[in-house]
């Protein structure tokens, strides 16, 4: 037992900058591709929220329902493969295209495949929010992409928020699968020391805590920033709350 | 005068329920209409047919003479014009009191910070929630909910005020409040239709009374000729539940 711990030690402590360079290229990918991908999100799953209405015309009404084919396809390939398939299959069939390294189809993979699990999020986030908020909106003359973007959306994002930081936490875990293209991530480091020094638990052991400390600062910050969204922007005086008298 | 609304065969159904039928109606200019009637009897979907929240299946509504159901017509623009204050008050739940005032001026009307920032202080003062603009309508009462409501929709500077039971959601100590404040701006004249359960003030405030009953208007008159000298049976019958209450 203490040798195993010694081993682990000695792992650290040689390889470390190893280490420390994988754990940097997973929070550059898992955050950009989670940021990324709440914006595929935003826009996707607002589009699927928009409903056909009575006074749309045959136009509108066919351009609402072959978006909503679209992205539902966009939404079940993406959610319904792996996605070390997925990371595999773009890298090289883009490739020739944008000749890209494989951090930057790292990116591009996590976020695409985000997007499509923060497209659902945010159109439950947005059927979570009052009807009566658009009709309100609706009622002094706001647009429906007005309602949307003033009204609707920073409702929805704020109700979903703990879901949306959640894939945050689940990229820091799955940009793992990234080293299937060579991405030099935190796992793609880890198996280069192991398999150097065939020492796979201890480096493993290691591995395992970094990732862990990642997640849980990562859901300890989220939980601050939750928390502090629940909270009014100001408060007044408690003597004001008693009801004022109208002036007429 | 010429009537601010008209409307004239008015239908809606939602799906096999006929909810509105053949309705005929006009608003004239500085009326206060009370819309009385039992639950289900299509109060709110007239009401909401009139700033096209619902839209009708046939039948015209005549705004300042022009069809507003035909044609090319920019509803939100008409929108703003007829004001909506909604049972459960509806406040953008994230906007404090001042922003819920002004986004409609500043993104709809197009109005400067400044200028829907001093129209926005001018109604919260008259409806008296001057001193909240900074909190959120979690922190409000319905009350006090209702009374920004109020305020968010005179800021647009409505021709027409709709009402559906704006108090049917408050506890009895805060209906007195926004009362006051719909009565005060009956008495400035402002053009309202009203959908309410409160008696009184349909008989004291309004000066015309419409009866729905199964999606049509059973009888209209002036308060006197409804509350004191009813024609339509149904109409004494649903009065009659009122004045035992
Ligand atoms: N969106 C809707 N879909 C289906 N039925 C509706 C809808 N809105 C109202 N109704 C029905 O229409 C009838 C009239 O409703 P409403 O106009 O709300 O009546 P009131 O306001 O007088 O109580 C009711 O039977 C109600 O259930
Ligand atoms: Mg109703």
């Amino acid at each position: 037992m203490a040798e195993f711990f010694t081993k682990v030690l000695d792992i650290a402590q040689r390889y470390w900058p190893l280490f420390w360079a994988g754990a940097k290229v997973t929070l550059l990918i898992s955050l950009t591709g989670t940021v990324i991908g709440l914006v595929i999100g935003l826009l996707v799953g607002s589009v699927r929220a928009v409903k056909v209405e009575p006074r749309d015309s045959l136009g509108v009404r066919i351009g609402k329902h072959l978006v909503h084919a679209l992205t539902s396809i966009y939404i079940e390939v993406f959610r319904g493969t792996p996605m070390i398939v997925q990371s595999v299959f773009l890298y090289y069939l883009l490739k020739p295209v944008f000749k890209w390294n494989p951090v930057t189809a790292g990116i591009f993979i996590v976020s695409v495949n985000t997007g499509a699990y923060m497209a659902e999020i945010i159109r439950a986030g947005i059927q979570s929010v009052d009807p009566g908020q658009t009709e309100a909106a609706r009622s002094i003359g706001m647009t429906s992409m007005q309602t949307m973007l003033l009204v609707v959306l920073p409702q929805a994002v704020k109700n979903s928020f703990p879901a949306i930081g959640n894939e945050f936490v689940v990229n820091i875990k799955d940009t793992s699968v990234l080293s299937a293209i060579s991405v030099t991530d935190l796992y793609f480091q880890s198996i280069g020391v192991a398999g150097s020094i065939f020492a796979y638990t201890q480096t493993m052991a290691i591995t395992a805590s970094i990732y862990l400390v990642l997640t849980f600062t990562t859901t300890r910050i989220l939980g601050l920033i939750e928390k502090q969204m629940g909270r009014p922007k100001s408060s007044f005086p408690a003597s004001q709350t008693v009801p004022g008298n109208p002036t007429f | 005068m010429e009537n601010i609304i008209e409307i004239r065969g008015l239908k809606k159904h939602f799906g096999q329920l006929e909810v509105l039928n053949d309705i005929r109606f006009s608003v004239a200019p500085g009326e206060v209409i009370c819309l009385i009637g039992a639950s289900g009897s299509g109060k709110s979907t007239l009401l909401r047919c009139v700033n096209l929240l619902e839209t009708p299946d046939a039948g015209e509504i005549l705004v300042h003479g022009q069809n507003i159901l035909q044609g090319r017509m920019d509803v939100n623009r008409y929108r703003t014009k007829v004001g909506m204050v909604f049972q459960s008050f509806n406040l953008f739940g994230n906007m404090d009191v001042l922003r819920n005032c002004m986004v409609g001026q500043t993104h709809v009307l197009k109005r400067s910070k400044e200028e829907a920032r001093q129209k926005a202080l001018f109604f919260l003062e008259k409806v008296g929630m001057r001193d909240f603009l900074g909190a959120s309508p979690a922190q409000l009462s319905g009350g006090q909910k209702q009374r920004v409501a109020i305020a968010r929709a005179l800021c647009m500077d409505p021709e027409v005020l709709l009402f559906d039971e704006p108090t049917s959601a408050l506890d009895p100590e805060m209906v007195g409040g926004v009362l006051e404040v719909m009565k005060g701006l009956a008495r400035e004249g402002l053009t309202m239709i009203v959908v309410t359960h409160e008696m009184g003030f349909a008989r004291d405030v309004s000066t015309r009374v419409v009866f729905m009953d199964k999606g049509v208007i059973a009888e209209e008159g002036t308060p006197q000729d409804i509350f004191q000298n009813p024609q339509n049976p149904r109409t004494r019958e649903f009065l009659s539940r009122y004045i035992q209450a």
